[in-house]
């Protein structure tokens, strides 16, 4: 493959007083696919979406989107480059409706967009991800993978070219994972990359292209989902620690 | 719901020429009173307009009020009152940018704890230099304007904070600031630039009180730096606007009103007392009505149309 | 002259870090910030004032019926007034932001009630005011028993946190509430404790500066900004940080008023504390996480 990473990550490290988080990790997210960030809990991943993102800044290495160096560079600053992440503890902001949310994303995200144009934007959005004329429900009265469905649609609303999931799949019904797989599926066919950290085995099987393992802040495997999978030291970073 | 909207925006000239008419018919006492609510509505409004949606609680009402009131005391004599006015304005934006730039990016209690001895430094600044350079603590507020005028003046500003409330909601910064109330963490990964967000509206909000301060010296006839920067006005305009109800445009006016009238009650009755009754009269809202009179009857209303819409 | 204004700015930071750690505990460990702080130091201070004048007993002695009574009253205030804002907070932000406000209406409330008792003028009292000599430079005895008692009371406390098992308990519950709750530390009656000690630091801080400040019903607010600034200095939460803000802010604030100006000091401790907020906003000794 010789098409140009969107996303191209190397030497990516973070400290957190004496522990480093995060320990030289290089990864990177071509056009049009979907990487998955594996490893046990505490591995790392959700900082690596966090420094990606502008969250937090790296103490070293760099976060190349398109070629063009973002690494710590404030979220916003991010966002409006054409990052959009979903949080591992799912975040809807309370005080709203669910139109609301999304109009949060197309205000201020790449699009800008603002008014009657954004409101109908707004619909539309909800309509793909599962949302259709729920625009003037009030998030609280949202179930669990409704909430999901939302935050997906708000990140969507800053027409990211990268996507960043955080356990966006954790948590759901057996049905409603059918229905979230296939909901990113046609993601990627709409043309996003993603990246997305994940534990459900069935969804990295189906949904990625490639996947990257992490064990104590280092990446340990990069590679096709079943090839990965089968790694002794992948086997090894689950199985044999898995005390926490 | 349109229908209701346009009938209100179609009262609003009417609700303004009457208030406007007040002077014409109010006798000494009554008019004193109605400048009193009028700045407390102009500051509370300022306030919920920059507390309200992003839930910082400021209490530096009474340091750009003071400003406000001091510049004025310090020009009355030598400048006209126009230019009096946009130079108080300046000083009062330039230390709401200050202190906004270097303690908004703070969570919210380092911001409270901040504004909570702003003014109080406000104050000494200025009493060491009247003290030091000047040598004249204190100064007589000699401006050729009615009473009648000050209150006009204040209806006008009352007028423009609603205005600029109205417009604000409408806006893409109205919505900014919501998001930011909600979640600062979403904000920023949406695109928000925050910092830009709160600073404005808190400068914007500053404006409003300084000019309030500005517009209010004449009031007194004599002004020092105890006077101007009274660390109770924050305390009041803080409690008008929980009580009312930080949470819509209209909020703190329904706070303002009953409250100006019991302070007014309570000063002239027990003076000796007055701050007792305050502080007691400020736990019983935080703790009977946290939402304020406007969230209580929207729950109100919210009840009401549930039980009579239960059938749809 | 420089070991006159070190040993006075010493006493006054001294004074600061050891009501400091009461705020500390209080807000470290129950979460509440307590702005009706001040309030209860210079309830203290007219309580010693009163037990001298009218009843004759020394200040010392005072101590011992001024911090016990101060520490019944923060936990009462604790357990009536702040748990059920502790029971209706959603998050933590929101329990700061409440307490913040209910606080605010007890300062006037307690304010309030001393001027009505003793009207604003300043009051002091004559005990122990005579001077003694320290390495050629003389002193009031009374600023020196108060550094004394507050070096001694500091150090008590330090031991008392680092080395006893419910020391140990309270600091768990300050790290993290929830983890605490797991291996069975009572938050609640811990957090109740934690504030009522708080308020007896803060009593004896009120009978100590009363031995040689003058002091008004009025100025409550003050002392709390300053145990404030200090708190934040020295990391929330953090006794060491309390004790090494304090002196460094008794010491500027002596130095500013012996060198350049009294009417400055406060200017000169603003000035401190928006420089830690800016560069340090964890505190000198805090951690970088929140």
């Amino acid at each position: 493959m010789n098409t140009a990473a969107l996303l191209d990550v190397a030497g990516l490290t973070r400290r957190f007083g004496g522990l480093v988080a995060v320990d030289g990790v290089d990864l990177s997210v071509r056009s049009g696919e979907i990487v998955g960030l594996l490893g046990p809990n505490g591995s790392g991943k959700t900082t690596v979406l966090n420094l990606v993102s502008g969250a937090l800044a790296p103490d070293a290495g760099r976060v190349l989107l398109k070629g063009r160096e973002i690494a710590g560079l404030p979220p916003y600053r991010i966002a409006r480059l054409g990052v959009a992440r979903t949080f591992q503890l799912v975040r809807v902001l309370g005080s709203m409706t669910c139109r609301e949310n999304v109009l949060a994303g197309l205000a201020f995200g790449h699009s800008r967009q603002w008014g009657a144009a954004a409101d109908q934007a707004a619909d539309d959005l909800l309509a793909q991800v599962g949302l259709g004329g729920r625009g003037a429900t009030m998030t609280g009265e949202l179930t669990y993978i409704d909430q999901k469905r939302l935050e997906l649609a708000r990140a969507l609303a800053l027409r990211p070219e990268l996507l960043l999931l955080d356990e966006w799949l954790a948590g759901l019904n057996p049905t409603e994972l059918q229905q979230g797989i296939e909901l990113v599926r046609s993601l990627r066919a709409q043309g996003l990359s993603i990246l997305m950290v994940e534990h459900v085995m069935d969804a990295i099987r189906s949904l990625c292209d490639r996947c990257v393992v992490m064990n104590a802040g280092r990446k340990i495997a990069d590679g096709l989902p079943a090839a990965v999978l089968a790694e002794p030291e992948v086997v090894r970073a689950y199985l044999g620690e898995a005390d926490a | 719901m349109n229908a209701r909207l346009f009938a209100g925006a179609a009262g609003i000239p009417f609700l303004v020429a009457a208030l406007a008419a007040v002077p014409l018919v109010a006798d000494g006492y009554q008019l004193s009173l109605a400048i009193s609510i009028m700045n407390y509505t102009v500051l509370s409004t300022a306030w919920a307009l920059f507390s309200g949606p992003t839930r910082y609680v400021s209490l530096a009402t009474v340091a750009f009020f003071g400003i406000g009131a001091y510049t004025v005391a310090v020009f009355s004599e030598i400048l006209p009152w126009p230019l009096i006015l946009l130079i108080a304005l300046g000083i009062g934006m330039a230390v709401a940018l200050i202190v906004g730039l270097s303690t908004l990016r703070l969570s919210g209690v380092y911001f409270v704890i901040f504004t909570f001895g702003l003014a109080e430094l406000v104050r000494q600044l200025v009493t060491w230099w009247e003290v030091n350079v000047t040598r004249t603590l204190g100064r007589y507020v000699f401006i050729d304007i009615t009473t009648e005028q000050i209150y006009w003046q204040l209806l006008a500003l009352v007028v423009l904070v609603f205005a600029a409330g109205l417009l604000i909601r409408r806006s893409r910064l109205g919505l900014a600031l919501r998001v930011i109330g909600d979640d600062e963490a979403v904000a920023r990964h949406v695109g928000i630039n925050t910092t830009i967000a709160k600073v404005a509206l808190f400068t914007l909000s500053a404006a409003f009180m300084t000019l309030a301060g500005a517009v209010m010296a004449p009031r007194w006839t004599y002004i020092d730096p105890a006077i101007a920067f009274n660390p109770v006005v924050s305390f009041q305009v803080l409690i008008m606007a929980l009580l009312g109800g930080v949470h819509r445009l209209y909020g703190p006016v329904l706070g303002v009103i009953p409250l100006a009238l019991l302070f007014e009650f309570l000063l002239a009755n027990f003076p000796n007392h007055f701050s007792i009754l305050l502080g007691l009269a400020f736990m019983l809202i935080v703790y009977a009505i946290p939402r304020g009179i406007a969230g209580l009857a929207e729950q109100a209303g919210r009840l009401l149309g549930r039980s009579g819409g239960g059938g749809s | 002259m420089l070991v006159e204004a070190l040993l006075s700015g010493l006493t006054l930071g001294g004074m600061y870090a050891l009501v400091a750690m009461g705020l500390t505990l209080q807000y470290g460990v129950a979460r509440i910030m307590n702005l009706s702080y001040g309030e209860l130091l210079v309830a203290a201070s007219f309580a010693a004032f009163w037990l001298f004048t009218a009843a004759g007993v020394s200040p010392v002695l005072g101590l011992v019926v001024v911090a016990p009574a101060a520490a019944l009253l923060s936990w009462l205030i604790y357990r009536i007034l702040l748990v059920p804002l502790v029971r209706r907070a959603p998050s933590r932000d929101a329990l700061e932001v409440d307490s913040i406000l209910a606080t605010f209406g007890l300062l006037f409330v307690v304010q309030g009630v001393m001027l009505v008792l003793f009207g604003g003028a300043y009051y002091s009292y004559g005990f122990l005011a005579f001077a003694v000599d320290v390495f050629g430079v003389s002193l009031a005895a009374n600023r020196l028993l108060a550094l004394a008692f507050a070096a001694v009371i500091g150090l008590a406390l330090y031991i008392g946190l680092t080395r006893t098992r419910i020391g140990t308990a309270v600091r768990a519950v300050a790290v993290d509430p929830v983890a605490a709750q797991l291996v069975a530390i009572d938050v609640r009656a811990t957090a109740a404790a934690a504030f009522a000690l708080g308020g007896a630091l803060v009593a004896v801080g009120g009978v100590l500066v009363s031995m040689f400040l003058t002091f008004n019903a009025n100025i409550g607010v003050v002392f709390t900004m300053k145990a404030l600034i200090v708190v934040i200095m020295g990391g929330v939460g953090n006794l060491l940080g309390c004790l090494v803000a304090g002196l460094i802010l008794g010491l500027t604030e002596t130095f500013v008023a012996t060198w350049i100006d009294p009417g400055l000091t406060l200017a000169a401790t603003y000035t401190i504390f928006l420089g830690i907020l800016l560069v340090r906003p964890q505190g000198l000794f805090g951690r970088a996480a929140r």
